[in-house]
Order: C-alpha cells, then sequence, then structure tokens
C-alpha cells in the first residue's frame, strides 16, 4: 500500500536538511507569502509547501505526473478533502489514545497494538467506500492507481481475515511456544506456534498415542514463578507482538504518508482559491528538459506581489527561447525586481508541479534555482559588504551543477563599476560557459555594454522603461542597454569624493 | 626449541618484574602513555611488563623479533581472536561455578570446552599460515602444534563437538496457561508470528520501529525454567546421557602454555594497537638499534608519544623532532623561547630510551639508543609545604642525590633547574652541576634558560626551540609596496573566494 501521489514511483520523504540556497530563495523570491497562502495558517501544509516548492523535480515527465493529479483535484476538491480529513482523523485518533508508546511488555505491546489496528481498520473501511464511489471520476495516472490499490487491497475478504486474526491474538486458549536449547542448555529461539488442526476423524483421535507430555502447576503462592512463566510467555509473543505493533505503525505511516502527500495538493487547492477572486490568469506550464534553453511567456506576473496586493499585477511577455543569458537593465522602480521574482517563482512552481501566474509559461528545467541579490545590510560583522557579496557567490558555486540557474539581483555592486563589472563579467562568463542560465539585473553597464557588444545569439536584453511623464509602466521590453544611470552614478562617484 | 615465554629469553628474567612505577614516570608523561596503552586489559596484569625495563640487549632484541611478527596484520589479528574466546572460556567456567542447576552447569561447561577447543585450534593454525623470524613465536608454535594433535587434545574436541551435536537437535514445545504450563517434544506446529506479518505485509512503507522488547537477561535459569530443562532431558535421555559422560572425562582442560601466551602475548598488542592510533596520525616508529656500549645515540622525526596521544582527536599538528650525539658529545642543552617544546623534547629523549629498553618500537623514522641502567630525572616541583626545605635547596638535595647514584650508562634528563633563585646563582650552580655531570660522562638532556651552559665543553651541544613557521593557512596581514593598478583589489578578494574565470571553470569542471 503506497500513496505515490508525489512521485509514480517513490515515497515523498521531507528533507531534514533544508538545501543551502533555501534561505536565500525564501527571502529573494517572498516564498513565504506563497507558502502562507498554501497553508492558510496550518502548520503541516506550510512546511509541506516548503519542501515541496524548495525541493524541485527537473524531469518534465514528473512535473506532468503532479500536475494531472493537481488537475483532477482542482476538479473534485470535496473528495479530495475528504480523504485528507481520514489521515487527518487517523493521526489525531492515535495521539489521543497510544502516543506511540505500547509498554514494556510484549504482551502490552500486543495488546495496545491490536486496539490501535482496530481503530486503523474502521478507517481503512471508509477510504474503500470514498474509493467505490468517486474513482471513475478521476483522470490522472496517480490517483487511478491511488483507488485501484484501495479497491484491491482491501477487499471485504480482507478485511474479514484481518478482523479474524484479532481475535485469535487474544489467545484464549493458551499459548504454545517451540523452543530448542541454545548455549548453556538455555532455552532459546522461542516461537510462537499455532496449534495443529486436530484430526477431524474421531476414531483416529481416540486412538493415536498420546505423545508424551509432562506438567506442572505452579503453587498459587509462588510468585516469582508466575513472573517467570509470564516472561517466558513474553519471550514467546514477541515477535508477533512486534509483527502486529509494526502492522498497525505501516498503516499509521500509510495514512501519514498520505496525509502528508495531500498536503501538498490542498495547499495547491488553498493557493488556487486565494488567487481565483484577484482574477489574474493562471496555467499549467510547459516544462522542458533541462539541456534545452526555453523562457517563453505571457502575462507572467509575480504571484508573492499579488497575494500581497490583494488584485491584479501587470504581467510581462517575453521569449527567451535559446538564449542563456538574460541581463536587464534599465529604470529604478521600473519593475526589474518584481520580473526577476516573477521569474523565479514560476520557476519552483513549475518544478514542483503547481501552476503558474500567466496566461502560457514554457521553460526548460534546471537542476538547481540559485539566487545572489544586493543585501541591504551586511548582518556578518567580520566582513565588508563586497566580501560578504563574494562569499555568497562563492556558496553558490559549491552547490552549482551544469543545468543551475543563477538570478542575480544587482549583485557586485558594492564596489566601484569598473571592479564590479570586471568580477561580475568573469563570474557570469565562466557560468555560462558550465551551461548555468543566468538572469542579472544590473545597473553595471559595462557589465551589460560588454555583453552587448559580443553580440551573442545567446543573450536577450530587457529594459525597464520610463515614460516621459515619469508615470512607470511596469513593463520590460526587449532592448539595448543604456548609459542613463550609469552618468548619473560617475556624477555621485565624484561628488561623493568632495567635503561637505 | 623448548617454549617458556614470549616476553623472557631466560626463565630467570620473568621473576624480577615489579608493579612500582619508576620514580621518573611522572616527570617523562611514561605514566600517561602507559596508562593509555594498558587501558582496559586491566585482568592481563600488564603493568608490571611496562614497568620493568630489560637489562639485556638479547632479551631486547628477543621481544623486538615477537613484536615485529606481531605486527603483521593477519597474525595481530589471529591472535586478538584468539584473546577473545579466552576471556569468553574463561567467563564460562567462572560461571559454572556460581550457577545452581545441573544439566544448567553441564551446558555451560560444554560451551567453555567448544569455545577452547576452536580458540587453541584456530591459533595453531594462523601460526601455521604465517611467516614467523622471532625466537619467541617460532618456539611457541611448536609447542602449540604439539598440543592440538595431542591424543588429550584431540579426545576433547569431537566429544565436545559430539554431545552438542546431540543437544542442538533437541527441540520441544511449551504450552502456557495462567499458572500452569507443560512440556512435550515439538510436533511440527506452524510459526504463527510468519503468518501474521504476511496479513499486514501490504501496509509496509519503509522500515518500521523495532517493537521487539529486549528480553536478553543475564545468563542463569529461574526455577520455571529448570522445571523446563529436566522435563526436556526427560523426553531426550540420550542426548543428556552423553552430557553427563563429557562432564565426568573432562576436567580442567585449558593447557597452560596457552594460559601463559594469552596474558603476555597482550604486552604486543597493547603497544601495537595504541601505536596504530598514533600513526594514523601520519606518525612514524621504528626499531632502535641498541647495543650496550653505545654512546653515539640518535633519532629521526621523533615526538612526544604522550602528547601525540593527547592530541589524537584534535586537529593540531604534532611537530616532530630529530636529535642525535656523536663522538664525544653527551650533553643535548635545550635553549630557546619558552612554550616553544623544549620540555617535550627533553621528554621524547627519555621515553624513547624507557620504550626502547621494553623492546617496543619508538616515535621516530631511525633511532639507535644507548642501554641505560638508570634513568634520572629533574623537573620543577611544586612548592611542597610539608618539605622545609627552600626550593633552592631542594633543587640541590635533589640533584645531589641524582648524582651520587647515576653512572656513566645513566640517562639524565633536567628541566629548568634553578629557576627560583637569582640569574647569577643559577648561572655559577648550573655551571657546577654541568661539570659534574660532564665528568660522569652520562648521557643527558638540560633544558635551561641560560645559554652559557650550552657551550662549557665538547660534550655539549645546543639545541634551541624556534617560532613555529608560519601557518599558510593564516594570512599574513604583510604590506607590500605595489602599483595600484585599479583591478587588483577586487581581484584579489575574488581569488580569494575563488570567483575568477579561470577558478569557477575549475570548481564547476569538478
Amino acid at each position: 500500500m503506497k500513496v505515490f501521489l508525489m512521485y509514480p514511483d517513490r515515497d515523498f520523504a521531507p528533507q531534514q536538511e533544508p538545501l543551502s540556497n533555501a534561505a536565500a530563495l525564501t527571502q529573494d523570491l517572498e516564498l513565504n507569502t506563497l507558502f502562507e497562502a498554501m497553508a492558510q495558517e496550518d502548520k503541516l501544509l506550510f512546511e509541506v509547501a516548503q519542501q515541496a516548492v524548495l525541493s524541485s523535480l527537473d524531469a518534465p515527465d514528473a512535473i506532468r505526473y503532479r500536475q494531472a493529479i493537481l488537475k483532477d483535484c482542482l476538479a473534485y476538491p470535496d473528495v479530495v478533502r475528504q480523504i485528507y480529513s481520514l489521515s487527518i482523523q487517523s493521526i489525531e485518533n492515535k495521539q489521543r489514545r497510544w502516543l506511540g508508546i505500547f509498554g514494556r511488555y510484549p504482551s502490552a505491546v500486543l495488546g495496545g497494538a491490536l486496539e490501535l489496528l482496530a481503530m486503523f481498520v474502521g478507517l481503512l473501511k471508509s477510504l474503500k467506500k470514498i474509493a467505490d464511489l468517486h474513482a471513475p471520476h478521476f483522470e490522472s495516472r496517480g490517483f487511478r492507481r491511488f483507488f485501484a490499490m484501495v479497491q484491491q487491497e482491501l477487499d471485504d475478504d480482507y478485511f474479514g481475515v484481518v478482523e479474524n486474526h484479532l481475535k485469535t491474538l487474544k489467545f484464549r486458549g493458551g499459548v504454545l511456544l517451540s523452543a530448542e536449547l541454545g548455549t548453556g542448555n538455555e532455552g532459546s529461539n522461542y516461537v510462537l506456534c499455532k496449534p495443529n488442526q486436530r484430526d477431524p476423524r474421531w476414531i483416529k483421535r481416540v486412538f493415536a498415542r498420546k505423545p508424551p507430555t509432562y506438567s506442572f502447576t505452579l503453587s498459587p503462592r509462588d510468585d516469582n514463578g508466575a513472573r517467570a512463566l509470564a516472561d517466558l510467555k513474553d519471550r514467546g509473543i514477541n515477535r508477533v507482538a512486534n509483527a502486529v505493533a509494526q502492522s498497525a505503525e505501516h498503516i499509521d505511516s500509510f495514512f501519514s504518508a498520505l496525509r502528508l502527500e495531500l498536503s501538498f495538493y490542498v495547499g495547491c487547492l488553498n493557493l488556487s482559491e486565494q488567487l481565483a477572486p484577484l482574477g489574474g490568469p493562471i496555467s499549467f506550464p510547459q516544462p522542458v528538459a533541462p539541456d534545452e534553453r526555453r523562457h517563453a511567456f505571457r502575462g507572467l506576473y509575480d504571484v508573492s506581489l499579488a497575494l500581497t496586493l490583494k488584485r491584479n499585477v501587470v504581467g510581462n511577455d517575453v521569449n527567451a527561447d535559446h538564449k542563456d543569458l538574460v541581463l536587464i537593465t534599465g529604470a529604478n522602480q521600473g519593475g526589474k525586481s518584481t520580473f526577476l521574482r516573477s521569474v523565479g517563482l514560476a520557476q519552483l512552481m513549475m518544478q514542483c508541479g503547481l501552476f503558474v501566474t500567466a496566461e502560457f509559461f514554457c521553460a526548460n528545467t534546471c537542476k538547481g534555482l540559485f539566487t545572489h541579490y544586493k543585501r541591504e545590510e551586511d548582518a556578518t560583522m567580520n566582513s565588508g559588504k563586497f566580501d560578504e557579496e563574494l562569499s555568497r557567490m562563492s556558496a553558490i558555486v559549491d552547490n552549482l551543477t551544469p543545468g543551475s540557474m543563477v538570478l542575480f539581483n544587482e549583485s557586485f555592486a558594492a564596489t566601484n563599476e569598473r571592479e564590479g563589472s570586471e568580477i561580475a563579467r568573469q563570474i557570469v562568463s565562466a557560468l555560462l560557459e558550465q551551461h548555468v542560465k543566468v538572469f542579472f539585473v544590473t545597473h553595471l553597464y559595462e557589465l551589460a555594454f560588454n555583453f552587448y557588444v559580443k553580440k551573442t545569439e545567446k543573450t536577450l536584453f530587457l529594459r525597464a522603461e520610463r515614460h516621459s511623464d515619469s508615470r512607470r509602466t511596469f513593463k520590460l521590453s526587449e532592448g539595448k542597454p543604456l548609459q542613463t544611470s550609469y552618468g548619473v552614478y560617475l556624477y555621485n562617484a565624484v561628488f561623493e569624493t568632495d567635503p561637505v | 626449541m623448548s617454549f617458556h615465554s614470549v616476553l623472557f629469553k631466560n626463565e630467570g628474567e620473568s621473576k624480577r618484574q615489579t608493579v612500582e612505577r619508576p620514580a621518573f614516570f611522572g616527570d617523562l608523561n611514561l605514566d600517561q602513555i602507559v596508562d593509555a596503552i594498558t587501558a582496559g586489559k586491566e585482568a592481563y596484569r600488564l603493568q608490571p611488563f611496562f614497568c620493568t625495563p630489560l637489562r639485556e640487549v638479547d632479551t631486547i632484541r628477543y621481544r623486538q623479533e615477537v613484536m615485529q611478527d606481531v605486527e603483521n596484520p593477519t597474525l595481530l589479528a589471529s591472535i586478538k581472536t584468539f584473546s577473545e574466546k579466552m576471556v569468553v572460556v574463561r567467563r564460562y567456567l567462572a560461571m559454572v561455578e556460581k550457577l545452581d542447576f545441573a544439566y544448567h552447569k553441564k551446558g555451560w561447561f560444554l560451551e567453555a570446552a567448544l569455545v577452547y577447543c576452536a580458540a587453541a585450534t584456530e591459533l595453531a593454525c594462523a601460526l601455521n599460515q604465517v611467516n614467523l623470524r622471532s625466537r619467541g613465536l617460532l618456539a611457541f608454535r611448536e609447542r602449540v602444534a604439539n598440543y592440538v594433535h595431542s591424543a588429550t587434545f584431540e579426545a576433547l574436541r569431537t566429544e565436545a563437538r559430539k554431545v552438542k551435536e546431540g543437544l542442538r537437535g533437541v527441540k520441544y514445545g511449551v504450552i502456557i496457561h495462567s499458572g500452569r504450563f507443560s512440556v512435550r517434544r515439538y510436533a511440527e506446529e506452524r510459526d504463527y508470528g510468519v503468518e501474521v506479518e504476511s496479513i499486514f505485509e501490504k501496509f509496509k512503507q519503509g522500515v518500521a520501529k523495532n517493537y521487539l522488547i529486549d528480553l536478553t537477561k543475564r545468563a542463569g535459569m529461574n526455577h520455571i525454567e529448570a522445571k523446563i530443562l529436566e522435563f526436556v532431558a526427560r523426553l531426550y535421555p540420550e542426548q543428556f546421557a552423553a552430557l553427563d559422560q563429557f562432564c565426568r572425562t573432562q576436567g580442567s582442560f585449558v593447557d597452560e602454555a596457552l594460559r601463559t601466551f594469552d596474558r603476555e602475548i597482550q604486552f604486543y598488542v597493547a603497544y601495537l594497537d595504541f601505536v596504530a592510533k598514533i600513526k594514523h596520525k601520519g606518525l612514524t616508529f621504528c626499531y632502535p638499534q641498541i647495543s650496550a656500549p653505545q654512546r653515539e645515540v640518535f633519532a629521526r622525526d621523533s615526538f612526544d608519544l604522550a602528547l601525540a596521544h593527547a592530541l589524537l582527536h584534535t586537529k593540531q599538528p604534532l611537530i616532530c623532532n630529530d636529535f642525535s650525539l656523536q663522538g664525544t658529545e653527551r650533553i643535548i642543552v635545550v635553549a630557546g623561547p619558552n612554550q616553544g617544546g623544549k620540555t617535550t623534547f627533553a621528554r621524547t629523549f627519555g621515553q624513547l630510551h624507557y620504550l626502547a629498553s621494553l623492546g617496543c618500537p619508538v616515535p621516530g623514522s631511525q633511532a639507535r639508543l644507548a642501554l641505560f641502567d638508570q634513568i634520572f630525572t629533574h623537573f620543577e616541583r611544586e612548592e611542597d609545604i610539608r618539605n622545609l626545605r627552600g626550593k633552592l635547596q631542594d633543587d640541590l638535595v635533589r640533584i645531589h642525590d641524582i648524582l651520587a647514584r647515576a653512572t656513566p650508562n645513566s640517562v639524565l634528563i633536567v628541566n629548568e633547574m634553578f629557576v627560583s633563585t637569582t640569574l647569577k646563582d643559577a648561572i655559577s650552580l648550573s655551571k657546577a652541576i654541568m661539570a659534574r655531570v660532564i665528568a660522569l660522562d652520562a648521557l643527558c638532556v638540560w633544558v635551561t634558560f641560560i645559554d652559557e651552559l650550552s657551550s662549557l665543553s665538547e660534550k655539549t651541544v645546543s639545541v634551541v626551540s624556534t617560532v613555529v613557521p608560519e601557518n599558510p593557512a593564516v594570512r599574513t596581514f604583510k604590506i607590500i609596496r605595489k602599483p595600484a593598478d585599479g583591478l587588483a583589489y577586487a581581484l584579489s578578494i575574488a581569488q580569494r573566494h575563488r570567483l575568477t574565470y579561470e577558478q569557477i571553470r575549475e570548481r564547476l569542471q569538478r
């Protein structure tokens, strides 16, 4: 019994260690706004959203597997929430009554586990009922498999067998153990046995020679003896107690896995419900293999911004197919950062199986997404700002692999423009050469210009525009880098040295 | 070649063992070394072996040979297996003495015999499979081979196996009700646990917690188990009769030579285990050349073994040192800045000589050392209020005592004498003592802050502690004049972060 709603062939196992880039991504892309919309104040939903979004899939097939399931969820949200609530009940019942510990003696373990199993059997029956009722409507491979499994494995016969065992395991007729002589002639290998069926032919039974049997009855005052006998029984049922307890735990983990995996989809449902009243478009993205160079979208907007402002925000249209570097220059407050964030968010949302906030979105997946943003404050006291920028960059390089994607926002501006440009140029050139896709928002004219004069086919230049009446449009358009902000920079640089 | 010991060439030598630690143990930190070596091996009583230096070059060689043989990892592993089994044998036999029920006692006696037979047989076999050079182990191998082929041993082994085989086949059923139970032969009933497991198999989700309660208990038997065993013996009379017979015929079966070997060989095992840990740090050991009249001593890449042990779990590197005395040179005068490893150097000299005298390999890549009659140390003492003499007087009394007992074959280690007096006094007193040491012609290491001591005679050699060369990982913060070329500063920072074009390429191509 496997849930397999996150992957076609394995469990969704939350990672213990956060990814090295998780904190930066969360901060730079304002992921918490997204997670909060998915969680709706549920701690588990928040954590699962965080896990799923941050541990990207990169195989398009794997992404489409989740997309199909999510489409089912969007079509039948009530059924999905009903199954989800079964998994919640299982956890809550268990926490209320068992709290995970069964006791220090096998007999106590067995007793506790049997009760727990009986509770689970009830929930499994409900699950079976839901499957019988709704399975035909679901279209995704994931849900079809899930329901088929439930119907196949949990038929009425099976429930009968299980309930029968639950009764037998109470051992009303004594416990039969087989044993051998271990080291020092001490009894060992105690194994609980099922008594052989008696021969149904009574005549044979009467004449069969009874095997020699020696019996002993304890004196009623022999407390030590009674304890020793109980120990022996415990020794015999230890394994079966373990088996029953483990079975209970397995069913428990089945429900936990169900809860965990559905948490993601419930989070997606929450998000779609939050976005619906804002009126912005959502669509399922088209993922392409990471070794291709695709990035084309229409009406892509920043989901975090929309959720924060609680209104529809302006989207961008870009065609960066076959490009490996997108350089964004232009006016301050021209929507460059919002644009960069929308690119990052869409990438992560696509790679976890979510829909994206765009009319259309098609991009290659990446092996890892990294952000390198200018930090307003330097929290670390021991290194200069430039030093700090570089050490963050170095940490990114440590974790980069070919096929990754890096979003730079005003990076390497903590030194003067010549130095910053040169270092950025070296870094970006090396990354491109190693098949890393780069989006770079920058004021460093020298840097942008340097790539511009190379006239390479693989670079796309975008510019944030300002209208002449200084009303900012938030739309980016294709255009070569302009030196305007460079002049202002120079001016500042020159006059900064003047005594005040 | 008849065998009597793997530690002593001559039979008389083993009698001279002392449990008392030599006076210099503390000063040279040999106490720490010996404690670390013998830790966990108290049962073998190894302290006497480590507290008694050898007096004869040939006995030292005798041990060096055995140690070299034992260094063979195959042999070392076999010896350890043997020792572990012998520990088990002793534990079982001790247990038999304490048990209450007859078939329980006999059961454990049989187990002890089985383990013992395996231990002896495997050891004999292992000794045959390695190339031995040492006189000690060659003699022992012969002794063991004779023993395991003897009729006594053969009988012990075959009987024990046969009896155990019979008991192993015993299988029975116990039916437990509340307050009573019955025992009968096993009737091929099926394992119910397997059935229960298979019913719930489909819910298996990865690894489940283990709910098996640990029911292992102290070896022993309560009266219920004893009663069951009694019933089982009645169900299987033949098997238990064979056990009775075995216990009647086999008395105490442990061979005396094996018992001695089991203890003595631990001297080598303990030392080599200790050395192996130190070697992990990239440090080396060697077998020193030793000959009786030798005064020209040297060692290369040597170090303080106690310090090496203390640093074992740190990242701190250990600095190795060389020393050498040639021709008429007898005294190494150690001077230089404090905290520079002077005392460590002096201890190293003493430790090396002592360890060599036990027949052990010593820290270093190569060494030639002297066979000494005594080692004397004069280290700074904490002021002892019970000692009414002043510190200076105490220093003098102690050194006087040492000089009175020392011979030209002694080794002296002097560490910062006369620090409690005026420099002028210290100089003149030190010179006077030094003159006596020179006259004595003994080997000596003298740590001092008085530079004059180093050039008093052609017998003295001066060594100086130096400041540790700069650690390349640490930046020097040196200011170097260089024409400013604009990019240089930022690029050098980038370079430090390994972020230049070339560096990133290299890093990503890993």
